[in-house]
């Protein structure tokens, strides 16, 4: 049965990415790993997942910015390949990511006699996000209430509760998921929502998703 | 309903009212923007639209210009170049007038707000008489990837007294020791050059520049400048032209007063010689009506660069839903996704190859259409930009 209103409304915030540039770049494998492991996480964050908030489409053939380079840039596809599968959402921070990004690269490097690099094409530019939270001042007390608000609000709303919630916010499941378990009691339908994958796919698809999970499960209850 | 509101049926979901609440830290917050000229160029054109609209939201937004001298603006010109890469030749009188000219413009209006953002070369020494408190951003619009070092290091004096810079591409960015920041420009949706045209309305400009309608139509909007590669784009159409009846338009301006320009437009107007299917149109700086109509009547749209700084010719023809075909240089590489929004390309072959095959595939190039106009909706409409600054602003609140 759905809990008819939680004690705590779901508060929806957006969020608004402002991008730094580091001035650092990298023209060859070797300066690209050094400065992976140098730079802020912020800017490992910026490279493997922000681009979410910019982009309907990956903007390459891999959802990372590095895998992206070297593949395009350098033509080193095996390492593009190799860096192209990394799922963030394996990872418990930033930091981890980051060791396993440099362990990728160095174990590929290690069994190479010469560092590739790019010739004529783009060195790799390394930026970070500087992410604002905007509360939108919009919230919801039930189930029915959140899937209208869902289905209206900014993209930046799913990416924060989404991303901004697992990645930098240390909520695994995702805003959602919680609010609906803790907030609502429905753990079956957080559930459902924690085990999206976000990492292939795009905001409006995630938000897609999150309205039909919500649709079939209000539609199920209505026969009850 | 306010000037905002008007960009509601335009935007992203939900965009306008985020917007809002973007915002609301910054309601009451002054904002001065400072550039050489109230006319022509993108600069002006960004900030007719984006200083209203900053007001609109609640920012006291103000647009101020600096005034020069000929002498000054030659010199400008001159730095312009140079920090494009063109050798260029500076003597101390005139690095002495661009210093002079910026101390007389300090005297001008109040250049007092919470955030000044100087548009940029011209006015970057007005940072020597920056008033207490307020933040100074320079904002630079130009591609200085490849700088004459003594022109940017003599640039660079000023530029590393203001709190932060911001530049259109990563690759733009310099070793600084303040805070850089990349916002991409943007198209006005609802100006002339991009508003909505109804099809008697745009009948009624095609005819007024008799533009026949019978064969599909390949353009490019540039100026005459060996950079836009207008022979290339010739070069192209040429090879097209042997498996289809296309017509080409070259729409440009501007060449008067620019000597170079004149050259170039003397030898494209020798390599279209013969070809009626070639139409070289010459247009005055205000014509954002007329580069609309054409844009909406292209099949495809070219903009071949050499060498670019954003190229928002680009966004436009996405905005209307074209596909096009772009050189690999500057800005066009962040706006065109390969193959999913438009193609990039190294040659005038690399070109012909994809309009050949585009209007082979009239399917690949509606949905290319489609697909660019909904990266522009998300990325270079003049409202992200309007987000951005109020994102720059809120940045150095906290």
């Amino acid at each position: 049965m759905v809990k008819k209103a939680a004690a705590h409304p779901f508060l929806f915030t957006g969020c608004w990415e402002l991008r730094q540039m580091l001035g650092r770049s990298a023209r060859d494998e070797r300066q690209l790993l050094e400065a992976i492991e140098e730079v802020p996480l912020d800017s490992i964050y910026y490279h493997t997942h922000s681009f979410f908030l910019r982009h309907k489409y990956i903007a390459g053939p891999y959802p990372n910015d590095f895998a992206t380079w070297a593949a395009i840039q350098v033509r080193d596809r095996v390492l593009g390949e190799k860096l192209g599968v990394l799922d963030p959402f394996e990872f418990l921070d930033l930091e981890s990511l980051r060791g396993a990004i440099v362990t990728i690269i160095e174990e590929h490097l290690s069994h190479l006699q010469i560092i590739p690099r790019v010739i004529y094409e783009e060195p790799f530019h390394f930026m970070q996000s500087r992410i604002t939270a905007v509360p939108t001042g919009l919230e919801s007390r039930t189930l029915t209430e959140f899937r209208e608000i869902l289905a209206s609000v900014d993209a930046s709303v799913i990416y924060y509760h989404t991303f901004e919630a697992i990645l930098r916010l240390g909520r695994r499941n995702g805003d959602f998921a919680l609010w609906i378990e803790q907030q609502l009691e429905l753990p079956e339908l957080a559930e459902k929502i924690a085990h999206l994958d976000p990492y292939m796919t795009s905001l409006e698809a995630i938000r897609h998703r999150l309205i039909r999970l919500c649709d079939e499960f209000l539609e199920r209850e209505a026969w009850k | 309903m306010t000037a905002l509101d008007l960009y509601r049926d335009v935007t992203p979901k939900g965009t306008i009212d985020f917007l809002r609440c973007l915002a609301e830290k910054v309601r009451g917050r002054k904002i001065l923007h400072v550039n050489s000229t109230r006319v022509g160029g993108g600069v002006a054109e960004i900030l007719r639209s984006l200083v209203p609209l900053l007001n609109d939201i609640g920012v006291e937004a103000r647009w101020e210009v600096i005034t020069g001298t000929e002498d000054f603006f030659a010199v400008t010109k001159a730095f312009h170049n140079a920090l494009q890469g063109e050798e260029q030749d500076l003597s101390p009188e005139m690095l002495e007038t661009y210093r002079e000219i910026n101390r007389k413009n300090a005297q001008g209006p109040a250049w007092n707000a919470d955030y000044v953002i100087i548009h940029d070369p011209q006015p970057a020494a007005l940072i020597l008489q920056k008033p207490e408190g307020g933040r100074w951003i320079w904002r630079c619009h130009i591609d200085i990837s490849h700088p004459q070092r003594k022109v940017w290091n003599f640039l660079r004096q000023y530029v590393v007294q203001y709190d932060g810079a911001i530049f259109s591409l990563p690759r733009f960015a310099q070793r600084l020791p303040i805070p850089q920041f990349l916002i991409y420009p943007s198209i006005d949706p609802l100006s002339d050059k991009n508003r909505d045209l109804s099809p008697l309305e745009q009948e009624k400009i095609l005819d007024r520049l008799r533009i026949p309608r019978d064969k599909p139509i390949l353009l490019q909007v540039s100026r005459f400048d060996r950079f836009k590669d207008p022979l290339g784009v010739i070069q192209a159409y040429r090879l097209v032209k042997k498996h289809h009846d296309v017509r080409l338009i070259l729409a440009g301006g501007g060449a008067a007063d620019d000597p170079e320009g004149e050259k170039v437009l003397a030898e494209v107007r020798q390599a279209a010689r013969n070809d009626p299917d070639i139409l070289i149109l010459l247009l005055p700086p205000d014509a954002h009506v007329e580069i609309n109509a054409l844009q909406r009547a292209a099949t495809i749209v070219l903009q071949k660069s050499l060498r670019e700084g954003f190229g928002l010719t680009v966004a436009e023809a996405m905005w209307k839903g074209k596909p096009v075909i772009g050189g690999f240089a500057g800005g066009i590489t962040v706006q065109l996704v390969y193959g999913v929004t438009g193609f990039t390309v190294n040659s005038p072959e690399g070109a012909a190859f994809r309009i050949h095959h585009l209007l082979d595939n009239p399917d690949i190039m509606a949905k290319m259409g489609e697909d660019a106009r909904e990266y522009v909706r998300r990325n270079f409409l003049i409202t992200r930009h309007l987000g951005d600054y109020l994102a720059l602003m809120r940045y150095w609140m906290n």
